[in-house]
This record gives structure tokens, sequence and C-alpha cells, in this order.
């Protein structure tokens, strides 16, 4: 794969991780992740201060896995639906079939009533890499500025 | 008269809760002065904040703006973060350091005793302007509070009358904070939680040891917690502040079968974490308790739900809102293996938290249904209804109505007369 089209891939992931969210696709969701990886959300407040507190943290894909099993069978949350919206991609090439990227996205809840509210603002900072030619996260690391969070964070951002 | 007593309080023994104490913007001004104003100790923040001299953070005792800063004596102080010129907020950031305190808009400048030190053109421009020959710099200072500290967590109180902060504790209390604080911390991180309901179903919550397993299914699930655990609860003499406790691995599978039996949850469909790292407590205790939710009134909050540490602070934000802030710790003689623990549990908690986050829906869902319901009241009766005191069973929701007793107590409600 030559790099324009690795780099069309890297955007395309980008793409399917916050519509497979704003679907309610979890379970796909958890696919879109190496089974090694790290995804954290963090506070901008902590991350600014040098502290190493996460909002939310997993270290495989076994604990993506924990979450959603957790958000459909024990946990009650906030019934809502998530509409991210992505901004423009900054990307760049690591090494062979390694590549990092950013961008920064605003999700926004609708409740049940029709009502919706700003969730969060933030900047996604992502390493992806290639397995068969599938582009696959490593690791995404959500950098959360909205972090006076407004009743919990239950579905991922 | 207190505002208050516009509600009809049915009974003296606390077990019935009129909505409208949650709603009533004239009771939450006078919860204001009566309380966190009033003979209270207000958690403020941990000593490991603010190390060094010039250390800062600024906070919120109720809904007031408070500024608290190590002088180079080393003590702590705490100020209403206001100047004392034309009341605008001292300082604006969360923490840092500082030799002085300048406001932004007059440039008015205090030291760390909160002691005005200097005005910008105190004696105007070619002797025209300026402050009145007869303005006494030396007498101008900052709002203060009353600082104690007990084991590095630091409170604050606005009134002359409050007792000593180690009374005020009292021995279980105490005792807890022993236990906990018991060496040097390290500061693990922040996170905040906004949730639209009253300051006070928080502190019900936390008092109630009967929804832990029942609102949070993570936990029953897992068994971190479940109700025919050993386990507690410990309050003070006037049972304002509460202490309760479970012990992992002490509980009765068939009878909690049983129990949950009929209800629309399910207690045990056989899922298993994939990755079980964050149920595993690390006993670090001479006790075998691996669960603990300390509340001290009006505004705190400690846990300790296995390895994961923090205080919760509850600042209000108007009758229908408020702000939890969680400050995370571990010791500074964790290894990184520990710290790692301490980091991964942190996903059981917070806004975010396996366990936790079904609390914020809760307050709100309270909230929201009680609005035209004032005059209707809240049941609080898990437990009995007689004594407050101390016992060993966690299907209680007991320590509400103590909490319930020193609020009647501190905004002037007389049941009896009420009825």
């Amino acid at each position: 794969m030559g790099a324009g089209s690795e780099r069309d891939a890297v955007v395309a992931l980008m793409i399917d991780y916050v519509h497979l969210i704003d679907e309610d696709r979890l379970e796909d969701w958890v696919e879109l992740f190496t089974d090694d990886c790290t995804y954290k959300i963090l506070s901008r407040e902590n991350v600014d201060a040098g502290y190493p507190l996460e909002l939310l943290s997993c270290h495989n894909k076994g604990m993506l896995r924990d979450r959603v099993v957790s958000l459909r069978e024990a946990n009650l949350y906030n019934l809502h639906t998530d509409k991210h919206v992505l901004g423009m991609v900054r990307t760049h090439q690591e090494g062979d079939g390694v590549w990092t990227a950013q961008a920064n996205f605003s999700l926004y809840q609708s409740t049940l009533d029709g009502e919706t509210d700003l969730f969060a603002v933030g900047t996604y900072r992502d390493r992806v890499v290639f397995d068969n030619g599938q582009p696959l996260f490593s690791e995404k690391i959500v950098v959360n500025d909205t972090f006076a969070v407004a009743r919990m964070l239950s579905t991922p951002i | 008269m207190s505002t208050a007593m516009s509600l009809e309080w049915p009974t003296d023994d606390f077990s019935r809760i009129p909505f409208g104490a949650y709603l009533d913007e004239d009771i939450y001004v006078e919860e204001q002065e009566r309380i966190f104003r009033g003979p209270t100790w207000s958690y403020l923040a941990l000593e490991a904040e603010i190390p060094n001299t010039g250390d800062f953070i600024t906070t919120y005792v109720g809904d007031t703006p408070v500024l608290v800063n190590r002088q180079r004596d080393g003590q702590v102080s705490a100020f209403v973060n206001r100047c004392m010129h034309r009341g605008s907020m001292l300082k604006r950031e969360c923490r840092g350091n500082a030799t002085m305190h300048t406001c932004l808009y007059h440039q008015w400048s205090y030291d760390l005793k909160g002691q005005l030190r200097a005005v910008p053109f105190a004696k105007g421009h070619m002797g025209r302007g300026g402050l009145p020959p007869d303005f006494d710099i030396k007498s101008v200072k900052l709002t203060s509070m009353r600082v104690e500290s007990y084991r590095g967590v630091l409170f604050g109180t606005f009134s002359d009358d409050t007792e000593p902060l180690v009374d005020y504790l009292g021995d279980n209390v105490r005792a807890e904070l022993d236990r906990v604080f018991n060496r040097p911390l390290s500061l693990l991180g922040y996170q905040r939680q906004r949730i639209l309901g009253n300051w006070k179903l928080y502190n019900d919550n936390v008092r109630d040891p009967n929804h832990g397993a029942l609102l949070h299914m993570f936990h029953a699930t897992f068994g971190l917690y479940r109700p025919t655990q050993r386990g507690g609860v410990k309050m003070d003499d006037r049972h304002r502040h509460n202490i309760s406790y479970s012990m992992m691995g002490t509980s009765d599978d068939d009878a909690d079968a049983e129990a949950f039996a009929g209800t629309q949850k399910v207690f045990d469909k056989g899922f298993r974490l994939e990755d079980p790292s964050m149920l595993q407590y690390d006993k670090e205790y001479p006790d075998d308790v691996s669960l603990t939710i300390l509340s001290i009134f009006p505004n705190m909050v400690m846990q300790q739900i296995t390895n994961s540490l923090c205080t919760r602070q509850i600042q209000t934000r108007g009758p229908g809102e408020l702000e939890l802030y969680w400050t995370y710790f571990g010791y500074t003689d964790d290894d990184e293996k520990m710290t790692q623990h301490r980091l991964n549990q942190a996903n059981l908690v917070g806004p975010g938290g396996l366990i936790s986050m079904e609390d914020g829906e809760a307050v709100e869902m309270v909230h929201r249904a009680v609005k035209r319901e004032q005059d209707e009241h809240g049941i609080v009766e898990i437990g009995g209804k007689g004594e407050i005191a101390d016992h060993d069973y966690l299907v209680t929701e007991i320590p509400i109505r103590g909490f319930w007793s020193y609020y009647y107590e501190l905004m002037g409600i007389d049941g009896e007369q009420a009825a």
C-alpha cells in the first residue's frame, strides 16, 4: 500500500471510530483496536498539571470488551444518542505501516426527550498500525477539554 | 423562624424528608448561611496539594469561592477568594504558586496571610487623587476562614462558634482518617462531575449502603460489594458523619440469589471480566475492610474502594446543581506497580466509574421527578426508624436519618412543632 492510500486508510479508521459509537455499534467499535491497545480518556486539567490519572483507561482489547459488556449488562446510565463532529485530521508517518494522527472533535448527546447538549470537546491523539493491510488503533488518547463531566461518562468519547 | 418551617416535617424521627427541602431557593440560601457559614468544618483540600510556601488552590465552600494557600511559616490559611476593594475574584487559576495575590482589576496586592500590602497610586498623582489620608491599608484583610488540619486533610470554618476539629470529627471518623492518611500522600490527579441535582441528594446517597448493590449492579455482579457481606455503619455521636464499610469475599451467595430473585435486575448472568485485574484488592491495612465510604458533614466523602483512594468534595451550584471534585491519591512509598494498580482501579469510580457512574443519574432522576411534589415526602425506613446508632449490617439507610437530624438542628427545624 502506498503512503497516500495508507493515509486515506488512517483517516477512514478515525471516521469509522466516531460513526460506530454514534450508531451504538460498540461491539464493532472494539474491533478497531489491536489486542494490546491503549485507550485512555484524559482530563485536560490532569494533562496540564502533569498528573497521570485518567477519566477512563483500558490497557488491552479485553478491557475494552469488558467496558462494553458492563454497559450492556450491568451499568444504568442516562440513555442518550451520541453525535460526533470530527475535525480535520493531521497525520504523520512514523515508520513502515505506523502512523500518528490527531484531530479535534465535539460530541453532542441527546436525551430521550430530544434535548441536546454539548457533552465534550477535545482532541484525539492516535497511533495507528497496519496489520495485514488493515489499520488498527494501537493507541487512542482522548484529551477532554470538558473535564467537568456533565452527569456521567458512560459511552465512549 | 427558619425558612424551612414553611415545609411540612411530619415526624420527628427523620424518616420523612419533604422534597421541597431539595428544591426551594430560599432554603438553599439559608443553608449557605446556617450550614456552610455556620458551625461546621468544610473540607478544603489535602495538604499534599500545597506542600511549599506560596502554593495555593482555589475551591468552593458551598458556593463561596475560597483561596487556600501555604504561608511562609508553613501554616495554611484560607480566604474568601474576593478582593476587598471592588469584589473581583482574586485568583482565577485552580492551583499554582504565588508570593503575593494581586487582583487583576486594580492590582491591590495581598500577602499570604491575607493582609493588604500595596495599592497602586495610593497617593494619587501630583498630590491629587488616590486614597484619602485616613485610609489604613493595614486594616484591610481578606475575609478569612479558620483552618485546621487532621492527618493532612484541611478543613475550614467561617464561624467562631465551631468546636475544635478533633471534636467535630469524633472518635470513629478520626480512626478512619488515621487508617487511610497514615503516611505521606502522592497525588494522582482530579476528576470532576457536574450533577443536576441538590447537594443533599448526594449526601443521602453516600449514607445509603442499601443502594450499593441495587443501583450499582457492577458491584453485585463481580462481588466487590454485596448486601450480605460482613460490614456496617459507624457514625459520630451526633450522627452527622458516617462510615459505611464492608469486606470482600464474605458474601452469602445463596442469600444474595434469593434476595435478588423476582427483581428485574439480573444478579448473576455468569459473565466474567476478560481482564479482572481491577477487581483485585491488594490488602494494605491491618483490617479486612475492602470498601469504605466515609462522609463528613457537610461536603466531604472519602473512599477506599479496594485500592482506589480519593476524596470527593461536594460543591453547591444552586439548589439544582452540584459539582463533585474528586482528588485521587496513593502514597509516596507506592512502587510503580501499585501506582498503576490504583490508576487501573480508578476505572471503578468517578464520573466514568464502572460502579459509580449511576449515582449521577440517580440524583438527577430524583431531582427531576419531585419538582412539583414539594409537599410530598421521601421515605427513610430501611433499617428501621428507631434509635440512630451504629450497626453491623448493610441493608440500611439509617445514616441518612443521622444526616437529617443534624440538618434539622442547624436549620432550626423543630420536628414536633412542624407536625
